[in-house]
């Protein structure tokens, strides 16, 4: 079956134009079967989980921890109960981080995070620091955007607890070498979060081999359903965590002289869960064992940028491997606001800005990009469409 | 020209355009064809809040009228608050606040710009009402 037909929102136009998505680094797609779950379960399984005896809640519970075991599988993570769902990678974060500051946080106490984090695994750490009077370090990038590893041995002092990356950063696309920092983080006895939000999508993902101590992802960039989330963690930190949530599904007791919290994962997902949507990542999974593993598009988009004047590509490698087919450039002499705006006009949804890494931007000297990301069901056809739309957009605004 | 008169002459200016991507090019020329903006009067205070890029607006009073001068670091953006000032700069507090801003609906810019932009053009309007207002 031809990949392209599982996703009806690639059958739309926009302006009169077909539709060329290119910003699946936000968001991707949904595939029917994704839609089909979601509504069957909406249609017809309808419960809440765990707690009533009744035909349709024991259905629905089924749904959602097979979905608990669908991850548990698809991250090779050693124990299902290390899998945590959550709303996305932000509440993911968050959660972590509040629980982490809770457990292992104290005054003085530092936490490295790299220069190339989304807000989304910086902002919470802020808060943390802040919270805990706890002191937040900053891992540097170099020119091409590549982390310096060697920079990490010396920030790391007896006081660190934490390092928290990116897999593959949402702006510069280049794999970081994970098992490299969890191996140095480990030695000195340091904790490593990974924001996993890009890596999910475009690497197998395998918790145990990458060595990490906590790995957070979100279902609706890997054509699962919007709102559902994973955190992953050992289980021997886990335990050691408070809650951050206190609610219903997450006590073992309750009384007015104190309660007691539900063994994992309940522990961490307090109150309704998402019934319908959870579910929808024994599909996702499925469908992202079914995409094409192709780098034709992802070369050729590489080396056409690279050639392109007045171009500036934002994570360069002179190794591929190590790159994803996600594009932030500069264009001198064009906003990247005015470019998107044309190339929407075009039928090409891109993303400008800044990227929610403001901090990023900063450091390259730039007030926004703008970013392709490709997905296995973008095609060349496609590739080449949006380097044409470009160049069209360029000479315009020049 | 009268402030109607001259929303209406943009109105078919802008209506001699079917394509979006013409009608940027339009707004690409009037952006090129503002005139330079000190390079000291672009300070945050003059800053337009929630545009992607960044808007600076100038407001002096002369004779009892309002003079807008204005730059943008995105030249589509420029475009507009050029469209915006050769509507509502040099006219009276009281002229622009008897205006219902509809024309800009008639031109159809605030659908089919991105949402972060219709939100810009939104507070483009706004700034230049408040200052209308607070010179009333």
């Amino acid at each position: 079956m031809n990949i392209r037909e599982q996703f009806p929102q690639l059958e739309r136009k926009v302006y009169g134009k077909p539709l060329v998505y290119l910003d699946n680094a936000a968001t991707s797609l949904r595939p029917r079967s994704v839609i089909e779950r979601w509504t069957e379960i909406s249609s017809h399984s309808t419960s809440n989980l765990h707690r009533a005896v009744h035909h349709i809640a024991a259905e629905a519970t089924e749904a959602y921890e097979a979905a608990r075991d669908a991850v548990r599988d698809f991250i090779n993570a050693p124990q299902r109960e290390e899998v945590i769902f959550t709303s996305g990678t932000t509440h993911a974060i968050n959660l972590a981080a509040w629980s982490i500051g809770e457990a292992f946080i104290g005054e003085g106490d530092e936490i490295i995070v790299a220069e190339s984090e989304h807000h989304s695994d910086l902002v919470p750490w802020q808060m943390l620091c802040r919270r805990k009077n706890a002191v937040l370090k900053r891992l540097k990038v170099d020119d091409s955007g590549h982390i310096l590893t060697d920079a990490l041995k010396e920030l790391i002092t007896p006081r660190t607890k934490l390092t928290c990356v990116a897999h593959i950063s949402n702006v510069l696309g280049l794999i970081n070498p994970i098992s490299e920092i969890a191996s140095l983080c480990h030695r000195n006895g340091v904790m490593l979060l990974v924001d996993g939000a890009q890596g999910i999508v475009h690497q197998s993902v395998d918790v145990q081999s990458l060595g990490c101590d906590f790995y957070a992802f979100s279902g609706h960039k890997m054509y699962g359903a919007p709102g559902t989330g994973v955190l992953w963690g050992r289980k021997d930190l886990l335990e050691q965590m408070p809650p951050m949530f206190g609610g219903g599904e997450m006590i073992e007791t309750v009384s007015w002289s104190g309660s007691t919290w539900a063994p994992l994962p309940r522990k961490f997902e307090a109150g309704t869960q998402d019934i319908s949507a959870v579910p929808c990542f024994v599909q996702a999974i499925e469908t992202m064992k079914q995409m094409p593993q192709d780098t034709q598009v992802r070369d050729f988009v590489y080396e056409s940028l690279m050639k392109m004047d007045d171009v500036t590509l934002f994570g360069t490698t002179d190794d591929l491997n190590e790159k994803v087919p996600l594009f932030s450039i500069a264009v001198k002499g064009a906003h990247h606001e005015d470019l998107a705006l044309i190339l929407d006009k075009m039928g090409v949804a891109v993303r400008s800005g800044q990227m929610c890494a403001e901090p990023l931007m900063d450091r390259f000297g730039v007030t926004g990009m703008l970013r392709a990301s490709f997905a296995p069901y973008n095609t060349m056809n496609e590739a080449e469409y949006f380097l044409s739309s470009l160049r069209k957009a360029i000479t315009m605004l020049k | 020209m009268t402030l109607k008169e001259k929303q209406e002459q943009i109105i078919e200016d802008f209506s001699l355009y079917d394509e979006w991507l013409d009608k940027y090019e339009y707004l690409i020329e009037l952006g090129k064809a503002l005139e330079p903006f000190p390079e000291e009067k672009k300070t945050d205070d003059r800053l337009i809040n929630g545009c992607q890029s960044r808007v600076w607006l100038d407001t002096q009073m002369s004779s009892g009228r309002l003079v807008f001068t204005a730059d943008s670091d995105a030249i589509i953006t420029k475009g507009i608050i050029s469209l915006l000032i050769s509507v509502y700069s040099d006219r009276t507090p009281e002229e622009i606040l008897q205006d219902d801003f509809s024309f800009l609906d008639a031109l159809g810019l605030k659908e089919n710009l991105s949402p972060t932009r219709a939100n810009g053009l939104v507070s483009m309007i706004e700034t230049i009402r408040a200052k209308a207002a607070e010179n009333e």
